[in-house]
């Protein structure tokens, strides 16, 4: 009896803790494991493919995925592709997708949809342009297969697919990719990790990205943006915060979770601070640049602009626009120092200011004292310091300088113009550009030479044209450096465009998070969130 | 009267159609390219081309502005050039939010600033009301942004009292909609106390010279039962303009509020809009505007034939 | 002495008209020698001075940047410390108290006068009334950046646009409330007195009105001087305002908040005398109001 009774008694108190557990578990209310962000712009607008702000691209890495990408050591791996080959005569590609690839709305990802989607931003990006007119057919073979044919042998379809910037070629269900460019899209549905939840977005406030369930990820270990995008979090919040300094006061209170870009100035409050973590992301930095319009004097006499290049002191910009020399680098390198085709040639012109050799050059080109107008953004206080502290350089040397100042739209509006700078005009703009952007002569725009159809400023160097249409053609890689260098020392003999040093990005995260992936693009897999 | 608000109601349609071409040929005639800024940096001018045919942006500019006029008397307020989004869309999210503070603002102010400008009227010359009228130049001499850092310093970062940022709508959670909203209100008032602090006090005082007052001493009546029914009566015509004016003022123009503590309303909006060119929001924020400002202002007006007998229309 | 304040004239009482030219002088000698007002003629004169001689008073060229130094704290080289770009504080609020008195001043003057005219117009004559008040309540819509904005677009950023861009959102302000002080003594029993005198308007406006806005438009124009230099601030905080080579306190204060919490002083400095501008600006105003008001002599 009193071991019946025992064993009742175990019973019923097993049972008592079994329920307990489950029963708790049961009625506790399931939480979203939320991250907040404050990015470095606010978003307001949802098209990567036509617009090339970098928080766009930012989003749409978020919602978007792509058929390759570049790993953690810049080597291109397939991401949306089971397997990819070029046929021996290295003309024909075709291209396979993984298994399980679904959009947001639960129809599969088809051939259909990524040839649709590569029309689109060919018609956009520069080297999907180039890549575009090599090409002489694309299609579909079934639905996970599909084939580009080009009229000679390049790898530059692989090459520009998996480009990680400007404007990456994510893949969009074909009745989005068919929007003509000229429009922005009207749906937000892709294949990537995160989805976009329309309800909760309000341009330039918040956006919400919550996990997408259906995605199945790379097998691989993250690396770069390749390897598995594992979504380790419910749900991402993008917050816009314009001030500052309030931010950073926001991520030290453990109001928000994460800070893109932590301003340089304030970086000694937050890396004192035992909770939280400053993550130094070199491959997300920039490099800051200037550029002359070749077609209105005083520019449009190449001594002229080498007294310019040479005026200029690559170390006192860089101090006064990032302050810490932790955190930056002089470096000649057009393409960028660290990257695939660094070099040195013409760091003697380019990196220390040299103002008495400046002035010598000048009276030597018979500097008539035309007045150098700057197009200052006033509302935008990163290119500020850069530009007052050309201008005074520039004075030094001798050149008559007239630096005015206006709001970004207003100089995006005068630097169209190819008028002399009294007539609305301009001689002198500034620029950054991030370093994925600028990694080779065919992904940065900047280098183009072409003339008219030449980012603004229309440098015409024939010679450095010859050498970009040979890299697209080519995949020996002692070719590449070799015309890599030669295009570096083209661009800064004729000034057409001048490298002022590079910078990291720093990003600031709450002790709370863990994970955060190394790569060019702040990405959000792989992150972690102790707490809620 | 019924005549003087008929006439008055009328006489909005004019003002805000003058308003309207105003601020639309300015923003049409002043450099900058909505076009441009949505097609990025690195554009070539075919593709800003395209894209400003299809915001419309090529047309006339008097085409334009029927076309703008037109949608308008339909209710269609337009949408943005910027974020494809509905403008009525914006201003909704944004609309919440910058009541919100308005109101906490200057029902803090004039709980404030009233009684502050009435002491220091009643104890003119002495030390509390030297200290109240230097203290009210401070406030006004110190920019808000400066108001709002040391506030978030001091009460949010070291004593932990309230959040750095943000704004929660009231729908969710009451004690937080609050609490986020107290540093802001603090920061925002100092200007509109010290503003209204002063003008309470120099109303009442002229008023206390006056030989009714005397009168009202004579009979026996306590100085409060003076200050209270007597003299701020009399001096409540400048004192509620400043007020009106006050109001206006707020709803508009908190955008360095609304940036030191994040709050999206509408000064943010506007300040945005402004930046990017993005013209549909612009012009339909200023519509919104005038109409509030010649609301209030009708407010005041007829509130003067309340407060003082004298003024009539 | 009471630094008594008035805005309006009271209900029931005879305004009295101006007093004769002599006795505002020898009113003028005796509110001003109390001692608020001296210190406040002491601080706005080392201010005049400062200004004026501000080119031999500051130690080095306010523009000149040295990036390599920046935020560096008071030292015997700059007395008031570096700020981000290296240039030395003291003279960038040195010479910005020029361009800062100056787009005061400037406001003040701007506004008040136009809105003393517009205001006179209203309250005297209803035809006009209707008219410019709507016509007001239009401008007060446009918000003050949008205008400041658009108008350094057309003409680029200087300080002229800045002073037009501040002063047209204060008009309305003014001209409402000299508006509402003519329309309260418009009725006045001496005001019809001199109706049926046959006084002509001008003369009637000038010498019987005019004095009673005097009270009221010296408060506003502290205000509006203060309000002016701080709406300079926020301008540069959103990239409208003075060109930032050129200092004044307002972009100096707007470049120097990022630093707050580590290098207060490129605030603290110039806030510091711009309050103390204000509050002399203000006790000399309520000196020459107890000095204009017609009703100063029945208070001793």
């Amino acid at each position: 009896m009193a071991q019946k009774q025992s064993m009742a008694l175990q019973a019923v108190r097993l049972a008592l803790t079994a329920s307990a557990v489950f029963g708790t578990a049961a009625l506790a209310p399931v939480q979203a494991q939320t991250v907040t962000a404050v990015m470095h712009a606010a978003l307001r607008s949802l098209d990567p493919v036509i617009t090339t702000g970098y928080i766009v691209r930012n989003h749409g890495y978020m919602v978007y995925d792509t058929l390759f990408s570049l790993d953690g050591d810049n080597k291109i791996q397939p991401q949306m592709l089971e397997s990819w080959k070029a046929s021996d005569d290295g003309k024909t590609y075709t291209f396979i997708l993984r298994e399980g690839l679904k959009w947001h709305d639960g129809k599969p990802v088809t051939s259909a949809d990524c040839i649709a989607s590569i029309k689109r931003w060919a018609s956009q990006d520069k080297m999907g342009q180039m890549m575009a007119s090599m090409m002489s057919g694309m299609e579909a073979v079934d639905d996970r297969t599909f084939v580009m044919r080009f009229s000679e042998a390049t790898d530059l379809a692989v090459r520009a697919l998996a480009k990680p910037s400007a404007i990456p070629a994510f893949m969009m269900p074909e009745r989005v990719a068919n929007t003509p460019p000229s429009q922005a899209i009207k749906e937000t549905i892709g294949s990537g990790p995160f989805r976009f939840v329309t309800e909760e977005y309000k341009p330039g406030v918040q956006v919400v990205y919550v996990k997408n369930t259906d995605y199945v990820p790379r097998k691989e270990p993250a690396s770069g943006l390749a390897g598995g995008k594992v979504v380790k979090v419910d749900k991402v919040k993008w917050v816009t915060m314009p001030d500052q300094m309030t931010a950073v006061n926001a991520l030290i209170n453990k109001e928000i979770d994460f800070l893109e870009k932590a301003p340089f100035d304030l970086l000694p409050m937050l890396e004192g601070n035992k909770d939280i973590n400053v993550h130094v992301l070199t491959s997300q930095g920039g490099q800051s640049e200037i550029r002359f319009n070749f077609e209105q004097p005083p520019f449009d006499n190449k001594l002229i602009r080498q007294a310019a290049v040479l005026a200029v002191d690559q170390k006192e910009v860089l101090q006064a626009q990032i302050g810490n020399p932790k955190y930056f680098q002089t470096c000649a390198a057009v393409f960028g120092c660290g990257g695939p085709y660094e070099s040195n040639i013409g760091a003697e012109k380019l990196v220390k200011g040299d103002p008495v050799k400046a002035a010598a050059l000048l009276k030597e080109a018979k500097y008539d004292g035309t007045p150098v107008v700057i197009l200052m953004p006033s509302d935008n206080p990163g290119s500020a310091p850069i530009l007052q502290v050309v201008a005074q350089s520039l004075r030094k040397a001798g050149f008559k300088v007239d630096l005015q100042s206006m709001d970004w739209q207003t100089v995006l509006n005068r630097r169209a113009s190819h008028e002399p700078a009294a007539k609305g005009g301009w001689n002198i703009f500034g620029t950054y550009t991030v370093i994925p952007d600028i990694r080779d002569p065919l992904a940065f725009m900047g280098v183009a030479a072409n003339g008219k159809d030449a980012w603004f400023g229309w440098p015409d160097v024939p010679e450095i044209e010859k050498r970009r249409a040979q890299f697209a053609r080519t995949n020996d890689p002692a070719v590449l450096k070799r015309l890599a260098d030669e295009i570096q020392e083209l661009v800064i003999d004729e000034g057409v465009i001048v490298p002022l040093g590079q910078f990291s990005n720093l990003s600031a995260t709450g002790k709370q998070i863990t994970g955060v992936v190394v790569a060019p693009v702040p990405v959000f897999w792989d992150l972690q969130k102790t707490g809620k | 009267m019924p005549g003087f608000l008929l006439k008055r109601l009328f006489s909005v349609i004019p003002v805000l159609v003058v308003v309207a071409i105003i601020v639309f040929a300015m923003l049409r005639l002043t450099p900058g390219d909505p076009a441009a800024i949505i097609a990025g940096d690195g554009a070539t001018s075919a593709q800003i081309d395209e894209i400003r045919k299809n915001m419309g942006l090529d047309k006339s500019i008097p085409d334009q502005f029927s076309i703008w006029v037109g949608r308008l008397a339909q209710g269609d307020l337009g949408t943005s050039l910027i974020s494809d989004a509905p403008v009525s869309s914006l201003i909704a999210d944004r609309i919440g939010p910058s009541i919100a503070l308005s109101l906490s603002t200057i029902v803090f102010t004039v709980l404030v600033a009233i009684p502050l400008g009435i002491v220091a009227a009643w104890r003119q010359g002495k030390l509390v009301d030297r200290a109240i009228m230097a203290g009210s130049v401070v406030g006004f001499s110190v920019p808000v942004f400066i108001i709002g850092y040391v506030l978030i310093l001091i009460f949010s970062m070291q004593l932990g009292w309230f959040p750095v940022q943000g704004y929660q709508p009231m729908s969710e959670g009451v004690w937080q909609f609050a609490q986020r909203l107290v540093l802001p209100t603090l920061a925002l008032s100092t200007v509109y106390v010290a503003l209204i602090a002063r003008i309470v006090r120099s109303s009442v005082i002229e008023v206390m010279q006056e030989d009714f007052i005397r009168t009202a001493r004579a009979k026996g009546l306590r100085e409060s039962g003076v200050l209270l029914r007597h003299a701020l009566g009399n001096a409540a015509v400048p004192i509620v303009t400043i007020i009106g004016v006050s109001i206006a003022m707020l709803i508009g123009g908190v955008v360095v509020t609304e940036s030191v503590f994040n709050i999206p309303g509408l000064g943010r909006l506007v300040v945005d809009a402004v930046l990017t060119r993005d013209y549909p929001v612009i012009q339909a924020m200023i519509l919104l505007f005038s109409l509030v400002y010649v609301g209030i202002n009708l407010v005041i007006d007829l509130s003067y034939t309340v407060l003082d007998p004298r003024i009539r229309y | 002495m009471s630094a008594t304040t008035s805005s309006l004239p009271a209900p029931g009482a005879p305004a009295v008209e101006a007093a004769a030219s002599s006795s505002i002088l020898g009113q003028l000698k005796t509110t001003m020698s109390a001692w608020p007002a001296m210190l406040a003629i002491a601080l706005l004169s080392l201010l005049l001075v400062g200004t004026i001689f501000a080119p031999w008073l500051g130690t080095v060229d306010p523009t000149l940047m040295d990036p390599a130094i920046r935020l560096k704290p008071m030292s015997a080289e700059h007395w008031l410390g570096t700020d981000a770009y290296g240039r030395d504080v003291y003279s960038r609020t040195l010479f910005g108290a020029r361009v800062s008195l100056a787009v005061g001043l400037g406001a003040v003057v701007a506004s008040l006068l136009v809105g003393l005219v517009l205001g006179i117009l209203a309250g005297y004559f209803k035809a006009a009334d209707t008219v410019i008040m709507r016509f007001l309540d239009g401008v007060m819509a446009i918000p003050g950046i949008l205008l400041a904005i658009a108008l350094v677009s057309l003409s680029g950023a200087s300080l002229f646009t800045v002073l037009v861009a501040i002063s047209i959102p204060e008009i309305p302000r003014v001209a409402r409330m000299v508006r509402s002080v003519i329309l309260s003594v418009r009725n006045e029993p001496y005001v019809e007195a001199a109706v049926s005198l046959g006084t002509r308007v001008p003369v009637l406006v000038l010498r019987h009105m005019l004095p009673n806005t005097y009270a009221p438009l010296i408060v506003q124009g502290t205000y509006i001087f203060a309000a002016a230099i701080l709406t300079e601030s926020v301008l540069s905080f959103l990239g409208a305002g003075i060109p930032p080579e050129t200092p004044s306190w307002g972009n100096v204060m707007a470049e120097g908040r990022v630093y707050f919490q580590m290098l207060p002083g490129l605030i603290l400095y110039p806030g510091l005398l711009l309050s103390l501008t204000v509050l002399s600006v203000n006790i000399l105003g309520d000196a020459l109001r107890d000095a204009l008001d017609p009703r100063f002599s029945r208070r001793f």
